[in-house]
Formats: structure tokens, C-alpha cells, sequence
């Protein structure tokens, strides 16, 4: 099966994936970020989704973990990271084991 | 704890022993099954671990060279040149198992223009350039990033999820069958010493 790839995010971190060949879909707020996905989330695949509207859709994104497809992942926007990406590894990985494996330095 | 609900006779006696016995083979099973998830689940949230740092410092990178491409653009020509619809990437996707649960697995299908890039040389400086062959280098390791993170995802749930089971199991279905064939050896036990006494004292009376 061949899938698509898309970017959801502010204009600015998206427009670079726009010419890498990734589609790109603006969205200015958390709520066009959720009618976005919501819309395209059987045509794409892989949806990469800027941190900023991640955090706060975290409960939305839950009902995609039942299924394989699609794959939204988390990534840092031209803000830079707030280190959601990390929260979310943490998060699974306390569910999961009860311990922290990864991050005991800290 | 509770015991079920059921008439002391031999019949249910052998029925629950028959429950009593599945149960524990199923929760040795499942324990097995959970021991075995977590072994899997340490490897690859390590290993997603990596792939995301490397990823996220990457992509600071790449949008740091990025906006400093836009910045030497004027803005309606870094427009044009960017919004050109340019080949979409295109995926391989199916899924594969780990331990029973169907978890993505994406290939990133190569389809190079001979230049790589959506726009010709003389719209933009040479920085966009840059940072579109950047995001282009980047994204097979953001492919793996999202394949891995959601394998992840969906691998907690389902400890989660199992951990419950075996818990149930262990703590509840098992201690109430155990309790509840105790309950009717004891009564058939009582009702056999009860018929014994009273033959005694029929034949100690004739």
C-alpha cells in the first residue's frame, strides 16, 4: 500500500516540508489543527503536527493509538522544542513499566 | 473474598475444578506475555529515544537555516517558489506484528528529481536550498521517528491493558474459584460424615 505524508502546523515551520514533498495544511489555531486532521486523517498516512497544537489536542490524538494508521507525530516548531516529544516517551514509558528507565540522570 | 454463587454438588465441583485449572494456565500464559512485552518495549522506546533527539536537534537546525533563507527572500518570491506543488513523497506502508499487535511499518519511497528541488536555481538563494536538502535528508529518520513513537504508543496500551488481565486473574478470578471448591468439598464432606453417623445410629437402635 503507498500512503502520503503531511504537515500540520503554523506557516512558517511548514513551508520548508512544502518543498521537501511533504502536503502541507496551515492551520492558525488548535481548533482548524483539529478539523484538519480530523478531515485528513484517512487520506495521509504520516502526519507530522507542530508541537504547539500537539499539547493541547493530546486527548484528540489518543483515539488514533487504537488503529496502526494513521501516524501523527509530534515534532518541534520553528520556536523550538518544548520538549513534548520527550513528555509523551515519558508518559508511555510510565503506563507501561512503572519505572523510569530513560531519564533516570535527571 | 467472595465465593460464586453455586449449588454444592459433585457436578459444579468438576466444573469449577475444570475453571480452576484453565484459569492458571491462561495467567501463566499471560504472564509470559507481558514479561515478554516489556523485554520488546525496553528496546524500542530506547531506541525511539534516540531517534527523537537526533531528530529534534535536526530540525532546529533545519528551520534555523530555513528562516534565515526566508529572511534573505522577499517574502512573496520565498511564496511562490515554496507553494510550487512540487512531487509528494510518496510511502510504503503495511503493518507488521509485535507480539499480536499490528504496529505501522513505513518505508520512505525515493523519487528524486535530478536537483531534489521544487524551484529553479535563479528564484532563491542558495540557504533555501540548503534547508529543503536538509528537510529532504531528514525526513526517512522522521518516518522511522513516527513508525517507532506509535509502535510505542500502542505497545503501552496493550502492557497496560494485559496487566490488567493478569492481575484480574491472579487476584480475583483465581482466589474466588479456589475458595468457592473448598466451600463444596467441605459441605460434600460434612453431608458424607453426616450419612455416616446416621447409619450408626440406625443400626446401634435395630
Amino acid at each position: 500500500m503507498t500512503g502520503k505524508m503531511a504537515i500540520v502546523g503554523d506557516g512558517d515551520s511548514i513551508m520548508v516540508f512544502k518543498a521537501a514533498g511533504v502536503a502541507a495544511f496551515p492551520a492558525e489555531n488548535e481548533k482548524k489543527a483539529r478539523e484538519t486532521l480530523r478531515k485528513i486523517a484517512k487520506e495521509y498516512q504520516i502526519i507530522f503536527l507542530t508541537e504547539e497544537f500537539a499539547r493541547p489536542l493530546s486527548e484528540f490524538l489518543k483515539r488514533f493509538d487504537e488503529e496502526p494508521y494513521p501516524v501523527i507525530l509530534s515534532i518541534p516548531s520553528a520556536t523550538g522544542s518544548s520538549g513534548y516529544g520527550m513528555e509523551i516517551l515519558k508518559s508511555a514509558m510510565e503506563r507501561a513499566l512503572g519505572v523510569d528507565i530513560l531519564f533516570n540522570r535527571e | 473474598m467472595a465465593r460464586l454463587n453455586v449449588n454444592p454438588t459433585r457436578m459444579e465441583l468438576k466444573k469449577l475444578k475444570a475453571r480452576l485449572s484453565t484459569a492458571v494456565r491462561g495467567h501463566k500464559l499471560l504472564k509470559d506475555k507481558s514479561d515478554e512485552m516489556v523485554r520488546r518495549f525496553t528496546e524500542i522506546i530506547k531506541e525511539n529515544k534516540r531517534l527523537r533527539e537526533e531528530v529534534e536537534k535536526e530540525l532546529a537546525l533545519t528551520l534555523k537555516q530555513f528562516s534565515i533563507a526566508r529572511s534573505v527572500t522577499p517574502a512573496y518570491r520565498a511564496e511562490t517558489a515554496f507553494s510550487m506543488p512540487s512531487l509528494l513523497v510518496k510511502l510504503d506502508c503495511s503493518t507488521e506484528s509485535v507480539m499480536g499487535i499490528d504496529v505501522p511499518k513505513v518505508e520512505l519511497i525515493k523519487e528524486q528529481r535530478a536537483d531534489g528541488l521544487p524551484y529553479a536555481y535563479a528564484e532563491i538563494t542558495s540557504e533555501a536550498d540548503y534547508s529543503v536538502g536538509m528537510v529532504s535528508a531528514l525526513l526517512p529518520k522522521m518516518v522511522m521517528l513516527a513508525k517507532t513513537e506509535k509502535a510505542v504508543r500502542m505497545l503501552a496500551d496493550e502492557i497496560e491493558r494485559n496487566k490488567r488481565r493478569v492481575n484480574a486473574l491472579e487476584y480475583v478470578m483465581i482466589p474466588q474459584l479456589e475458595e468457592t471448591i473448598k466451600y463444596i468439598k467441605d459441605k460434600l464432606d460434612e453431608n458424607e460424615r453426616a450419612a455416616v453417623v446416621r447409619l450408626m445410629k440406625v443400626k446401634s437402635k435395630a
